[in-house]
């Protein structure tokens, strides 16, 4: 057999003289990927990717006109032509994993599908080329997208009122546990706690802290629930809220979510919750109707805007109407005659928290997901997202541990014990699953699972795909089993192998330097020089 | 791994040494083992102080920066400086690898903390799951 590149070194098991188990890749082939560097190292003195036109105005000194302020040199800037330039990109692009190529099952971060139908409707010229400067005479058309969208957004989570300021979900719990804060301050008294389920988010307590609260830590039962006794213990006149993810990050639904409304309000505490997996609940169910009182929702996860570096995201801020005064300035509202206008007199107000009104192209992009699938159409993309996580559920199952045997819904969360016998950890087979030509899915969360492998496939992939993904994942459990080394080399079919991540976490390099050897030999314009450049940098 | 006999323990996974008002504390080698590799200790300055089941420093490993408890109340009287460079020293040998040493304030608090074999059959409970 030819070398194979799954398998480059030729591991071969020392116990036996048997060729040990090495799994068929059915998605992927070794293709041409070329080598890139970085584009500073392309840079040729004078080379140029424009040329402007003759000046025809009298030239300005800038010396003259701004003095020491005036800058010597514009530091480095790599001179590349225009080809060089898209070349770059390009074959950097190639290198790259997006939801567009395949399966992207990164438990609790929604990598769903962005439809092209948003993209359509955010380049219409009228919403692409509006500007937040213009009149609002004349942007009845942009401010009716917003107005539309936090209609929507009131009815699937069953609140009273909304911003659309925040500009992702950690922004969206600042805001809203700013509400908080400001709801009890009113009330004469700001509290000193929060409580945080330990199979949070790590946003949560981050949120609770900058927001100037203790952050208490509230144990799950052995369900992976939150405890109704141990919170009936904690919770007190000091308590300001309890930030709770439901479904929580194992995807099972906090079933007695009413009864936790219920502890909490009985000490005036508020329950705030974070929407992070809302994509498991839309259409089925409202949490304004189970007790939360404020909560943030990701468009970029549950109503399918673009994710990660495609982003920015989105973190609306939905709540009840005790909140609604505290609400970040300002707010839409409609007048009489029907026409929208912003309303900036709101004197209990938190303030601003985010220029303008929020990353408003994603607002555009949510309404057309919403409006498109419409309020059957959303229902189902729930339904088919809960049943595509159980179907991988039930096929790894039998080779996977599964800690938490509660039903689940869009995600599902296995442990590595069986592996670790073998010495394979979730961050292992996370690394062999690139090699089948799968971005991994979450590995280490949530914490209250050791070893965690955090699945959610979402409802965009169809039979096929989710039948590849757990046929990989199939294999990799018998190359744990049978052939463990090349599970702890991966990835191996991809152009740079295993990364040294304890090295670089120990021993960051920060800066780029160039190589003596190769950088380019001084020239007359020595700012220009990638040696001074690394100095600027 | 023996967990020592002479040492007590949290449910936290730290461990403290007590030899009169003298407390050494580190973290377990069940702690190293599911942080992974260490790669910052985060520790109080000599005179801080401390108090029992609060957090008193942090260390962050690959994976996740993680809260230490303190063991038991009092003042720092010496942080192990040696851990800023080598931070893996915690990996290879959790147990002689302290973090800080403590004056106790409230001796008493020590009698509340787990042996060693109660902290063994809380950690073998805790990776039941």
């Amino acid at each position: 057999m030819a070398t194979d590149t799954l398998n480059p070194a030729g591991v071969t098991s020392t116990e036996t003289n048997t060729t040990p188990f090495v799994g068929e890749r059915r998605k992927v082939a070794s293709h041409i990927n070329q080598n890139e560097g970085l584009i500073f190292e392309k840079s040729s003195p004078g080379k140029k990717a424009y040329r402007l036109s003759p000046l025809d105005v009298p030239a300005v000194d800038a010396k003259a006109l701004l003095g020491d302020l005036a800058r010597e040199d514009v530091g480095m800037l790599p001179e590349v032509s225009e080809i060089e330039i898209i070349r770059h990109f390009t074959r950097l692009s190639t290198w790259n994993y997006a939801i567009d190529l395949g399966m992207y099952p990164l438990g609790s971060c929604t990598m769903k599908y962005n439809p092209r139908v948003n993209e359509l409707v955010a380049r219409l010229p009228g919403i692409a080329e509006a500007h937040p400067y213009q009149p609002e005479s004349l942007s009845q058309g942009a401010m009716r997208v917003m107005w539309l969208l936090q209609n929507c957004l009131k009815e699937i989570t069953g609140m009273d009122a909304i911003t659309l300021q925040p500009a992702a979900g950690a922004h969206g719990e600042f805001t809203g546990i700013l509400l908080v804060r400001a709801y009890h301050e009113s009330k004469g008294n700001p509290r000193k706690k929060i409580l945080i389920p330990d199979s949070a988010h790590g946003t949560n307590p981050a949120t609770a802290a900058i927001c100037g609260y203790q952050v208490q830590n509230l144990k799950s039962n052995s369900e992976g629930m939150v405890d109704l006794a141990e919170l009936e213990k904690l919770v007190d006149e000091e308590t300001a809220a309890l930030m709770l993810t439901n479904p929580s990050t194992i995807g099972v639904f906090e079933s007695e979510i009413h009864k936790i409304a219920d502890v909490l309000h009985a000490k005036g505490a508020l329950l705030y919750m974070d929407g992070a997996n809302m994509n498991a609940l839309v259409g089925k169910t409202r949490p304004g109707d189970f007790g939360v009182d404020v909560m943030h929702l990701n468009l970029h996860k549950t109503f399918s805007t673009p994710h990660g570096g495609g982003g920015p995201g989105s973190g609306p801020v939905s709540c009840k109407k005790i909140l609604e005064p505290f609400l970040p300035t300002p707010v839409i509202v409609e007048k009489a005659d029907g026409t929208l206008t912003f309303n900036y007199d709101r004197p209990q107000s938190v303030g601003r928290v985010r220029m303008f009104y929020g990353n408003y192209g994603m607002f555009v992009r949510a309404l057309a997901y919403i409006l498109a699938n419409g309020p059957d159409g959303l229902r189902q993309t729930t339904e088919d997202a809960v049943l595509n996580a159980n179907y991988i559920r039930k096929n790894l199952e039998d080779l996977y541990e599964l800690p938490y045997k509660t039903a689940t819904l869009h995600e599902v969360v296995f442990s590595d014990r069986r592996q670790a016998r073998n010495g394979v950890k979730t961050g292992d087979i996370a690394k062999r699953l690139i090699d089948y030509g799968f971005h991994p899915y979450t590995v280490s969360f949530p914490m209250i699972v050791p070893g965690a492998l955090m699945i959610e496939p979402t409802e965009s992939e169809s039979k096929e795909e989710l039948d590849l993904f757990i046929d990989a994942m199939r294999q990799i459990a018998r190359e744990a089993d049978e052939n463990p080394a090349i599970i702890l080399s991966a990835p191996n079919a991809t152009r740079v192998s295993r990364m040294d991540e304890v090295g670089a976490a120990r021993k960051p390099v920060l800066r780029w330097k160039p190589d003596a050897a190769v950088a380019p030999a001084s020239t007359e314009n020595s700012a220009l020089e990638p040696a001074t450049a690394a100095k600027e940098y | 791994m023996a967990y020592p006999a002479s040492y007590r323990y949290t449910r936290e996974h730290e461990w403290i040494k007590v030899e009169g008002d003298q407390g050494t504390v580190g973290i377990t080698d069940y702690a190293q083992n599911s942080l992974g590799d260490i790669v910052f200790v985060d520790a109080p300055k000599v005179g801080a102080t401390v108090e029992a089941g609060k957090v008193f420093g942090s260390v962050e490993s690959v994976k996740a920066v993680s809260d230490l408890y303190s063991p038991v109340s009092g003042t720092v009287t010496a942080v192990n400086e040696e851990l800023n460079a080598a931070p893996e020293k915690i990996n290879s040998a959790a147990h002689d690898s302290w973090i800080i040493k403590v004056k106790l304030s409230k001796p008493a608090e020590v009698d509340a903390l787990l042996n060693a074999a109660d902290y063994e059959k809380f950690t073998s409970e805790e990776t039941g799951h």
